[in-house]
């Protein structure tokens, strides 16, 4: 089976600025995947080269094992749900389902009905009157009722409130238990990340920094404590993510297949949100590391 | 036969186990209190999910493990449905030692523990005792 997303060498350059580059990425189907970074990363510039809102300046990406809106057939497999879940404000519920079903191939009327019967919504109620979270349910319903293989959504909670996100994701979620499809979605709410995605991207300074399933991304990173030393001196092999020292005191985020048997340190699993901030601080501290060695040539 | 369904999931993200063991763990702990029985239905994997909007995955894999430990079976297109009560030999016991271990609180607070102490010397001492094989 093709990957949901393959991207090889992906970049993009707006003026002189690379806003993604040097991108690499093999996420396989039937994955839910959190892609996560700070604002700026590069998350919804990757999200609309998937898409083929943009096209890239360098390297390729297939998106279903196509390149992305390459004809017909490959726009009704892939679902876009863009920033702020935008919906036709002066047409009525009714008028967006009659719409999808005019525009996709694959409509699927009877879970449009449903979802938008269960979510309370009256079909002649203008979009524009709906509540927000109402009209990122609406831009979720016809996303869904698409029936496409991938989904692809950007920040689609990002302006919820929490009662509204939880229901959204509900909904996202009944959603892929129901018809099986591969979603990708960027936020950066790692804590609604944590319950609903199997594989992670962490994107920061316009590069991927870590991506993998999440169960193996946890089993292979530990939280370190100590008695203060430089790792490099000790432990040259280790790959450490994020270090920070105290005067007596070493914290290390590492990367490490086996278990650490060094008994000076205290060994603490990592939750996901531990992780992507450790692949986020590395990123930064890279980036003011590379300010610095730009400073000093200028 | 449909079994009754009896059980609701709930996830705590605070508690530092994962979104799947918590699902094995609150199964096994209501088969323990005997709160699901044998025939009894689990909530479907969509119904789960719908409520916890959590990844399908995760409760697949929950069942999973509980089906490989022979506490549950899936019967396909129906649903997951428990084949085996845990602790009916012990379930009688439970009341006495649910005495003792109040009387062994209020003595702990007496002493001046805190529920953080009382914790930690209950993690403590279960620990070193299962690790002796005593427990």
């Amino acid at each position: 089976m093709s990957a949901a997303l393959a991207a090889r060498g992906l970049g993009k350059q707006y003026g002189r600025r690379w806003a993604l580059s040097d991108c690499t990425l093999d996420i396989p189907q039937g994955r839910v995947v959190g892609l996560v970074g700070p604002n700026g990363a590069g998350k919804t510039t990757l999200l609309q080269l998937a898409v083929g809102l943009l096209r890239p300046t360098a390297g390729t990406i297939e998106v279903l094992g196509r390149p992305p809106s390459d004809d017909a057939r490959q726009l009704g497999q892939v679902g876009f749900v863009a920033q702020d879940t935008p919906v036709y404000s002066a047409l009525s519920v009714a008028d967006h389902l009659r719409l999808g079903g005019w525009l996709n191939p694959r409509w699927d009327d009877e879970v449009a009905r449903r979802r938008i019967g269960q979510l309370g919504l009256d079909p002649k109620q203008r979009a524009g009157k709906l509540s927000g979270g109402q009209q990122a349910q609406l831009a979720l319903t016809l996303a869904v009722a698409k029936r496409p293989e991938l989904l692809i959504l950007d920040e689609p909670v990002a302006s919820l409130d929490p009662l509204a996100r939880r229901e959204f994701l509900q909904l996202l979620m009944a959603a892929v238990a129901e018809h099986e499809f591969s979603i990708v979605l960027s936020s950066h709410l790692v804590a609604d990340l944590e319950r609903i995605c199997d594989y992670l991207v962490v994107l920061a300074s316009s590069r991927v920094q870590v991506a993998g399933e999440v169960e193996g991304l946890l089993a292979a990173h530990r939280r370190l404590i100590g008695p203060r030393r430089d790792p490099k001196a000790f432990a040259p092999d280790l790959q450490v993510i994020d270090e920070s020292h105290t005067d007596v005191q070493s914290t290390l985020v590492v990367r490490c297949d086996g278990p650490v048997h060094d008994p000076a340190w205290t060994v603490e699993e990592l939750s996901l949100e531990d992780l992507v901030l450790a692949y986020m601080g590395r990123a930064r501290q890279q980036g003011s590391a590379s300010d610095r060695r730009l400073g000093v040539l200028r | 036969m449909n079994g009754r369904t009896v059980i609701e999931f709930h996830l705590d993200a605070r508690s530092g186990v994962s979104p799947y063991q918590q699902i094995v763990q609150q199964v096994r702990q209501a088969l323990r209190l005997g709160l699901l029985r044998e025939g009894d239905q689990l909530p479907t994997v969509k119904d789960a999910v719908e409520r916890l909007a959590i990844n399908p995955n995760t409760v697949l894999k929950a069942y999973k493990e509980l089906e490989h430990a022979g506490l549950v079976a899936a019967r396909p297109g129906v649903g997951t449905f428990v084949t085996k009560s845990l602790g009916d030999v012990s379930l009688a016991a439970h009341g006495p030692l649910r005495q003792d271990l109040r009387r062994w609180l209020a003595k702990a607070r007496r002493a001046g523990l805190d529920d953080e102490s009382i914790e930690a010397l209950f993690r403590d001492t279960f620990r070193s005792s299962a690790a002796e094989g005593v427990a």
